[in-house]
């Protein structure tokens, strides 16, 4: 009792449906949340303050947020992959160091700047390698790999300090320069951050590192080079932090041993806010960066609207749980609205009677043991 | 053994005495296996014989301790499944590899994507590929809507769309069809037919043996890792095959004893859930098994978590020996003697990372406390004590679940319910993805429990299944009860005309 012949049913072309809409529908609306939120902070505040949007002020504003989007963006592919890379806020501050006493021993700004993405780089390598071949949780080693660089950076620097002194004064224009109000800095950070969402949507590789953040076995069985993705996207996320370092530098001039301490959790907190999800596999660069800028700004904010910084760290805090309760509920909604849509599909497709019949047909398994009532 | 080495074509692939052992457990001993072009070959075992971790090899994901992976003849090294896929090996795993988070045209195209200038994914052109394999397959899923919350149906379908997005010599499928619709399967077929008749080697595993005997022409038979046989599948009989695979004459595959039913065990009034089903009655007795039936997509799964309290219902009432159950509390039907062992049993039934003892033991936490702590040597012995009378195949109890084969964690999960000793237990699709000889022993222990007075609601798209164990059949169509069914009046088709809408109920 056996089905041969497979009858043609009806098949609809497929139209592009309202799972991906709606999926789709959703990030653009939680990148754009982020981006309400920020417009209206900065409205509210100009409001209060009209001094707050001046063109320094808006400066201000861009040149406080670029260091924070640079690494937020490298922090992204690493999250994505679902790790995490504690050890950024080091990385930023050896590589300032490196760079600054390079530059004050009479060094080029150009070469300055690539030594301080190759330190960056290196620290990346490192972690990517520790991660991608210990079987230990990205938290744990780039915790370690936190301390170590810090220590270093400690034992290196002493109590040495570079001053905007010891830098050439090219250096320091190009940290304050820009285009009117848009700061040379936020041009770079932006030309990375379009850069890197590219390569993300249309770059295999770049898809890989959401697959493998999605469901690592599936991708080790895609045939998917998970520790080299994984080796990349630390690679990626140290040489970013190791360009915030000479950005660092050049913004602020003013580098020692503590340059950077705590960044890491700013960065990821900011990461999260975005809507990178934390276990991998979602989120955007875009979203990074506006949780970035907006994290970023509400210490400018605060000041100009008379209110104590002391405020700034809790609200970052509110805002953290509030994006991640949000982040929560919508997943779980999106998740049943996908699973109704895949539900109904298939009692559409189980609905014609001969199917049903073969289907029974099919189920019998040995001859004879069925009715032995 | 008899297979046309001596005169056809090489064989695209093969195994030459290939060992893999896992700890303890020697999976494959001295297993050897020949893919020709042109061929459907059955891979036939009971759980457990070693057929995933024989594809496992053949994909490149494990590594043989000894013996040889032949390439047209020559010894091959397989890296990794990459490797494997270079050469045109594609294979669909048992368990869905999918990921959640990408497009069904992603998932599909993972790795392989059409480029476009400056090697940048040509996204059109995937999506394009993956409506023209939909079609091919006859189904009509989103290609971009995420994997996430797809059935397991589904899953399995976009696996297979995986498989054939490119044009593979080797089709491997590691039990293809142990969800797929009646519909699907015979889609399936024809696709891999189509394949056979194009030269591809395609290698079959299902537990269906009359899916065996329709599509394959020859089969290998494994049998606690060791080769049984390979041979044509023309003049064997299904009892041969059974006899291979099980090593001796199967008892009775159900095995129901006759019981006198008691009282009202379980009994749900006019249940609703809005959209899901509506307005559903029935009672289930002490010593009976009710087999509720229909069509996939009926409502059945969704009443039964309905009445155990993972979902809420709208109106209407559950009750368990006369007492009525809180609406979505499944804590409260857990202590009224409820249990509920789901269907999908990776996502619902099992912590797969956790060792047996624990995973059997997660639902008694309650019993095995004391003063706040638990109690691991209670643990342990009733742990022991079920996985025993499940006769559950493992090397340690302490290792995890996920090194088990499938139907090993079956009986894992029935383990964990059994050990609360429920009064009523509801099993939904017990013996779907299991082989012949764990399907009797898990039919004989669902005869047994009736006869201890249990009431068991049987959850089963196994007609034959439903039909064998239940003294009554219940049966749903779009999200109704349209029947009850005595047990003497059941057959195949006063079931089916009621799961498909066409009776007078
Ligand atoms: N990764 C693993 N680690 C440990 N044991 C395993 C692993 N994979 C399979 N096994 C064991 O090897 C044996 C064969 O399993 P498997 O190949 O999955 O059988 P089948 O597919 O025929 O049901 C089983 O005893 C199983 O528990
Ligand atoms: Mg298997």
């Amino acid at each position: 009792m056996t089905v041969t012949t497979p009858e043609q049913a009806p098949v609809a072309e497929a139209p592009r449906g309202g799972g991906a809409r709606l999926v789709d529908r959703v990030f653009k609306m939680r990148e754009l949340a982020i981006l309400a939120v920020f417009l209206v902070m900065i409205a509210v505040t100009q409001a209060g303050n009209s001094e707050f949007l001046s063109e320094q002020g808006v400066k201000d504003l861009l040149l406080n947020g670029t260091i924070l989007v640079l690494v937020a963006t490298g922090q992204s592919l690493v999250v994505i992959t679902r790790n995490v890379d504690l050890s950024v806020g080091s990385t930023l501050g050896i590589s300032a160091f490196a760079a600054g006493t390079y530059l004050h021993g009479g060094g080029d700004p150009v070469i300055a700047i690539v030594l301080a993405v190759l330190l960056g780089v290196g620290f990346g390598l490192l972690n990517g390698l520790l991660v991608s071949l210990g079987q230990v949780p990205a938290l744990v080693v780039t915790l370690g790999t936190l301390y170590i660089i810090r220590g270093v950076d400690s034992i290196w620097v002493g109590s040495r300090q570079i001053t905007a002194a010891d830098l050439p004064g090219s250096f320091v224009d190009f940290g304050s320069g820009g285009v009117s109000a848009v700061p040379w800095l936020a041009l770079i950070a932006l030309v990375v951050l379009v850069a890197t969402a590219y390569y993300l949507k249309h770059y295999g590789s770049g898809r890989e590192l959401y697959a493998l953040g999605s469901n690592p076995e599936a991708a080790r069985l895609a045939g998917i080079p998970v520790r080299k993705r994984i080796l990349a996207a630390y690679t990626f996320c140290g040489g970013l932090a190791g360009l915030a370092g000479a950005m660092y530098l050049a913004r602020f001039g003013n580098v020692d041993s503590s340059t950077g301490n705590g960044y890491e959790l700013t960065v990821v907190s900011a990461v999260v806010v975005g809507g990178v999800v934390f276990t991998g596999g979602s989120g955007s660069v875009y979203g990074a960066a506006l949780g970035a800028l907006l994290l970023t700004s509400i210490n400018s904010v605060l000041p100009a609207l008379g209110v104590s910084s002391v405020w700034g760290l809790a609200i970052n805090g509110v805002l953290l749980l509030l994006a991640i309760a949000v982040d929560r509920i919508v997943a779980v909604r999106v998740a049943s609205a996908l699973k109704r849509k895949s539900a109904a599909a298939r009692t559409a497709a189980a609905q014609t009677p001969v199917q049903a019949a073969q289907s029974s047909a099919r189920t019998t398994v040995r001859k004879g043991d069925a009715h032995d009532a | 053994m008899t297979h046309p080495s001596d005169t056809g074509p090489a064989p695209v692939l093969a195994l030459k005495d290939v060992a893999k052992s896992f700890g303890a457990v020697r999976a494959l001993r001295g297993v050897s296996l020949e893919l020709f072009p042109g061929e459907v070959h059955a891979l036939a075992g009971e759980n457990g014989a070693g057929k995933s971790t024989l594809i496992k090899t053949l994909a490149g994901v494990h590594r043989p301790d000894a013996g040889r992976v032949l390439l047209d003849g020559e010894p091959v090294v397989f890296h990794g499944p990459g490797d494997a896929r270079d050469a045109g090996i594609a294979v669909i795993y048992q368990e869905p590899t999918l990921f959640p988070d990408l497009s069904i045209a992603e998932n599909i195209f993972m790795g392989r994507r059409p480029r476009r200038a400056l090697g940048r994914i040509d996204h059109k052109a995937t999506r394009a590929a993956t409506v023209a394999l939909m079609k091919r397959l006859g189904v009509d899923l989103d290609p971009d809507r995420p994997a996430r919350g797809l059935s397991i149906a589904d899953q399995q379908i976009v696996e297979i769309a995986k498989a054939l997005s490119f044009d593979a010599r080797v089709l491997i499928m590691d039990e293809p069809t142990a969800a797929l619709t009646g519909s699907e399967v015979a889609r399936l077929f024809g696709v891999v037919r189509t394949l056979r008749e194009q030269g591809a080697a395609v290698l079959f595993i299902s537990h269906r043996l009359e899916e065996i005997f329709e599509i394959c022409g020859r089969v290998t038979t494994l049998r606690d890792g060791a080769w049984i046989a390979s041979e044509p599948v023309d003049g064997m009989t299904e009892d041969d095959l059974v006899r291979r695979m099980v090593g001796r004459d199967l008892d009775e595959l159900y095995p129901k004893q006759d019981v006198t039913p008691g009282e009202v065990a379980l009994s749900v009034r006019r249940l609703t859930r809005e959209g899901v089903f509506t307005d559903v009655s029935f009672e289930v007795r002490r010593g009976e098994i009710v087999g509720l039936a229909g069509l996939v997509g009926a409502g059945r799964t969704e009443v039964a978590r309905a009445v155990f309290g993972i979902d809420r219902w709208d109106a209407g009432e559950v009750v368990v020996d006369g007492r009525p159950l809180t609406n979505g509390a499944p804590s409260t039907a857990m202590t009224a003697g409820l249990a509920l062992v789901p269907e999908d049993r990776r996502a619902q039934g099992l912590v797969m990372d956790m060792s047996i003892e624990r995973n059997i033991g997660l639902t008694g936490l309650r019993t095995t406390v004391k003063a706040g702590l638990m109690d691991r040597g209670a643990e342990r012995s009733r742990a022991l004590d079920w996985a025993v009378r499940l006769q559950v195949k493992y090397a340690r109890i302490a290792d995890t679940v996920n090194t088990l084969s499938g139907g090993n964690q079956q009986k894992v999960v029935l383990a964990k319910w059994l050990a609360t000793g429920p009064k009523v237990l509801i099993v939904d699709e017990p013996t779907r993805g299991i082989d012949v000889g764990t399907k009797a022993e898990v039919h004989r222990l669902l005869s047994e429990l009736a006869a201890d007075g249990v009431a068991v609601l049987m959850i089963s798209s196994d007609l034959p299944e439903i039909l064998g164990m239940a003294d009554r059949v219940l049966v749903m169509h779009e999200g109704r009860l349209t029947a009850e069914i005595a047990r003497t009046e059941a057959t195949e088709e006063s079931v089916m005309a009621a799961a498909t809408g066409r009776a007078a109920a």
